[in-house]
């Protein structure tokens, strides 16, 4: 029973992390209609962004203040992932405005190259490594309850805080402000957004951005995690059944459908891999979005979708 | 009549400029002895990948500097696959038709896509501790080259050590071994010997594969902290290894208990955790660091010194950029024994290499002139033995560099020599292949 449990924690955190990664597809669809093929392409360039500036920063401030490099860092990545925002809105988007998805979908891919390599280039092809502090070591809990104990991870516990406040946040941003109110407008149909005075371009950018911000946290959790490198892009392969099944318009969508990929996952790979040889739970994952995706095309919480004839 | 004179005139033209073109190239070709680099700079894997190129050209470079073979100057060209064995393959065949001495793709997958094409190509295949383990019976596998060692010789000497380590092999009775692996045919590979071993001295073998490229771990991690095997032997590449090395970390599975492969035995592997991997082993392709070595003092002076170098200074000698450089020397001395039956000073083919591959005998004065004293024991292959060298060591990552922990171990022949025959009449079989005769190996 203890293991199981264990095995549930695991999968619920893993399945925030997951998350983080998928609500960037979910915010840049939701405003903007496009399905972003990059987003695993932004997680590794703002990460690759964050652990060169903070390792120059460390260089420069003579390996005093491990926190202000980062400081640093942080804000160095941001301001890059505004300048890439306002660059693709520049020369790919402004371009395909009212285009059909397909050819926004395949602009994105393009995107994920240029980033891909781009980022490689100005920052390098090696490992790279983010220290934001996070504990390595597990804890072991509920000892009394269960024999050896349930363990924690410690740096998998404050990655699934962090990206559950950033969940809340931009939940009020898209619920509460006018901004977001504009980016919701914005996805329903360019051309009415367009007519009632919304500025298009301008809203694309922010959305970008944001799911730029998005990338960077990701980017840091993920590359503390792993290290920085090529690898990190792959981990948007790994929030792609996340979104298919928490709908690709709902933020807590991209939460609860995270919870179950990871969740899934986990338990797959303990209690069925055995029998069937190992190694299942990348496809299990997308097998199991499949199913949903008979019964609820729009996924757990997107919207309906309705064709009027 | 006018634009179809116009139209021939243009014909002939190109057909002259594009002759003018090649021909320096054929030139090239029939002086220069050229080789072919597939390497993965890019990808999943680049940062494994990219050291070891940077070795295995910077080795040409050298061979050049010094003069080249008796004379013969080396061309190369890198092709990049990204360790897709689709791309491997697309690399092998666009370079075979120029020349090449030797292919080292670097990549199980792809040793194994091109075992078939390398007899018809006539082209060796070099895999310097990697590959097809029964590849070794060089009677059947006319063309493969696995020098150093196979993945089958890496199981022998892992489980000779954790038996060392427990006070000998049969203090290995009732342990419980698991085997995490990258979920390919290079993480294949070492099983059907750790089972052969496991039966030999009944412990029990777990097998764990991790999926490419291996970023996500935490579901077998989970089950080795249920299991609690008494070590836990790691055969991943690139990213996988510092991931096992932190998911290790994160279940507190002690790093003193796991043992890796040589490719889980690198720089790259362990930086990135630094001191969360201290106490971590892994088996060594015979060398390890060899920032000390002659070879690598050679390459600083007479190739990076002149601004010729391919990667960065400090990355020469670490563990993959000397796996790379031992590559290109062995394929080189290849080509240098080759020209002593068919002719000093003249471009071999990749026929005449393979003799050489198939007859070479570096004994420690020769690696000690070549600059490998200390980093390599000596190596000879016969038609029946292309692996010429049984031996591995350990080596042990302190949170800042690998040092050296254990003495020699020879993988034993009494274990291996049965599974590689057996393996290599079946597969002869299979393909219909007959093994060479000791007369036919003679000539």
């Amino acid at each position: 029973m203890g293991f199981f449990v264990e095995t549930l924690i695991g999968g619920l955190m893993a399945g925030m992390l997951y998350s983080l990664v998928a609500l960037g597809f979910v915010l840049i669809f939701k405003a903007s209609g496009v399905f972003n093929f990059a987003q695993g392409a932004m997680v590794l360039f703002a990460a690759l962004a964050m652990a060169r500036f903070s390792e120059w920063a460390n260089i420069v401030l003579g390996g005093d203040s491990l926190f202000l490099a980062n400081l640093i860092a942080f804000l160095g990545a941001g301001v890059v992932m505004f300048i890439v925002a306002w660059i693709i809105e520049r020369l790919v988007l402004r371009n395909l405005v009212n285009q059909e998805g397909a050819t926004l979908l395949m602009a994105t891919l393009g995107i994920a190259y240029v980033l891909e390599g781009v980022g490689q280039t100005i920052f390098g092809g090696q490992i790279y490594t983010i220290d934001v502090g996070m504990p390595k070591d597990p804890v072991i809990m509920f000892e009394s309850l269960f024999e050896g104990g349930i363990m924690i991870n410690k740096e998998d516990f404050i990655a699934a805080l962090i990206a559950a406040v950033l969940v809340g946040v931009l939940t009020l941003f898209f619920q509460k402000t006018p901004t977001g109110r504009a980016l919701r407008a914005v996805a329903d149909d360019h051309q009415a957004a367009q007519s009632i005075g919304i500025p298009l371009n301008r809203t694309w950018v922010i959305v970008w951005c944001v799911a730029g911000i998005v990338a960077l946290v990701a980017g840091i959790i993920w590359g503390s995690k792993l290290g920085v490198q090529f690898s990190l892009a792959t981990v948007a392969l790994r929030a792609l059944p996340v979104v298919i099944l928490g709908g690709l318009t709902s933020v807590p969508g991209a939460i609860i459908g995270g919870l179950i990929i990871g969740v899934g996952e986990k338990l797959s790979e303990v209690y069925l891999g055995p029998y069937v040889g190992g190694g299942i739970e990348i496809w299990f994952a997308y097998a199991l979005a499949l199913v949903f995706l008979l019964f609820r095309p729009q996924g757990l919480f997107g919207e309906k979708i309705i064709n009027r004839v | 009549m006018k634009f179809r004179s116009l139209a021939l005139a243009a014909a002939i033209a190109s057909v002259g400029l594009s002759a003018a073109v090649v021909s320096p190239s054929a030139h090239a070709q029939a002086k220069e002895q050229f080789f072919p680099v597939l390497v993965y700079r890019t990808g999943a894997y680049g940062p494994n990948g990219t050291p070891w190129a940077n070795g295995y050209v910077d080795y040409l470079k050298l061979v050049n500097a010094k003069g080249g073979i008796n004379g013969v100057k080396i061309s190369f060209e890198e092709c990049e696959f990204a360790y897709a064995t689709d791309r491997g393959v697309e690399c092998y065949e666009r370079l075979k038709g120029k020349g090449a001495t030797v292919f080292q793709p670097l990549s199980t997958g792809v040793t194994f896509a091109l075992t078939e094409k390398a007899p018809v190509d006539k082209i060796p295949l070099v895999t310097a501790g990697y590959g097809r383990s029964e590849s070794q019976n060089g009677a059947v596998f006319d063309w493969n080259f696995p020098l150093l060692g196979t993945y089958w010789v890496g199981a022998d000497v892992a489980i000779q050590h954790l038996g060392k380590q427990y006070g000998g092999l049969d203090k290995l009775k009732g342990k419980k071994i698991a085997l995490v692996y990258h979920d390919s045919p290079y993480g294949k590979e070492p099983i059907p010997l750790l089972q052969e071993r496991a039966k030999m001295h009944g412990f029990t073998l777990q097998l764990l594969p991790v999926a490419h490229p291996g970023v996500e771990q935490k579901a077998t991690w989970l089950q080795i902290r249920r299991e609690r095997p008494d070590n836990v032997l790691l055969w991943g590449w690139g990213v996988m290894n510092s991931t096992s090395l932190k998911e290790a970390q994160a279940t507190g599975y002690p790093r003193e208990k796991m043992l890796g492969i040589w490719w889980a035995g690198a720089e790259p592997d362990v930086k990135d955790v630094g001191m969360g991997a201290k106490g971590y082993s892994a088996i060594t392709l015979q060398h390890g660091a060899e920032p000390n070595s002659k070879v690598v003092k050679d390459m600083l002076a007479m190739v990076h010194a002149k601004g010729q170098g391919t990667g960065p200074k400090d990355e020469v000698g670490s563990v993959l950029y000397m796996r790379g450089l031992i590559s290109a020397m062995v394929a080189v001395e290849g080509v240098r024994k080759a020209q002593e039956r068919y002719g000093k000073g003249k471009v071999m083919t990749g026929e005449q290499t393979r003799w050489g591959l198939e007859n070479l005998n570096l004994d420690d004065k020769a690696l000690a002139d070549l600059g490998f004293a200390g980093v390599l024991r000596p190596i000879q292959t016969s038609c029946t033995d292309h692996m010429g060298s049984p031996w591995a060591r350990i080596h042990t990552w302190d949170g800042a560099k690998w040092n050296f922990s254990s003495d020699w171990y020879q993988a034993d022949q009494k274990v291996l020599r049965p599974m590689v025959m057996s393996a290599s009449t079946r597969y002869a079989e299979e393909k219909k292949i007959t093994p060479r005769t000791p007369e036919q190996c003679k000539q």
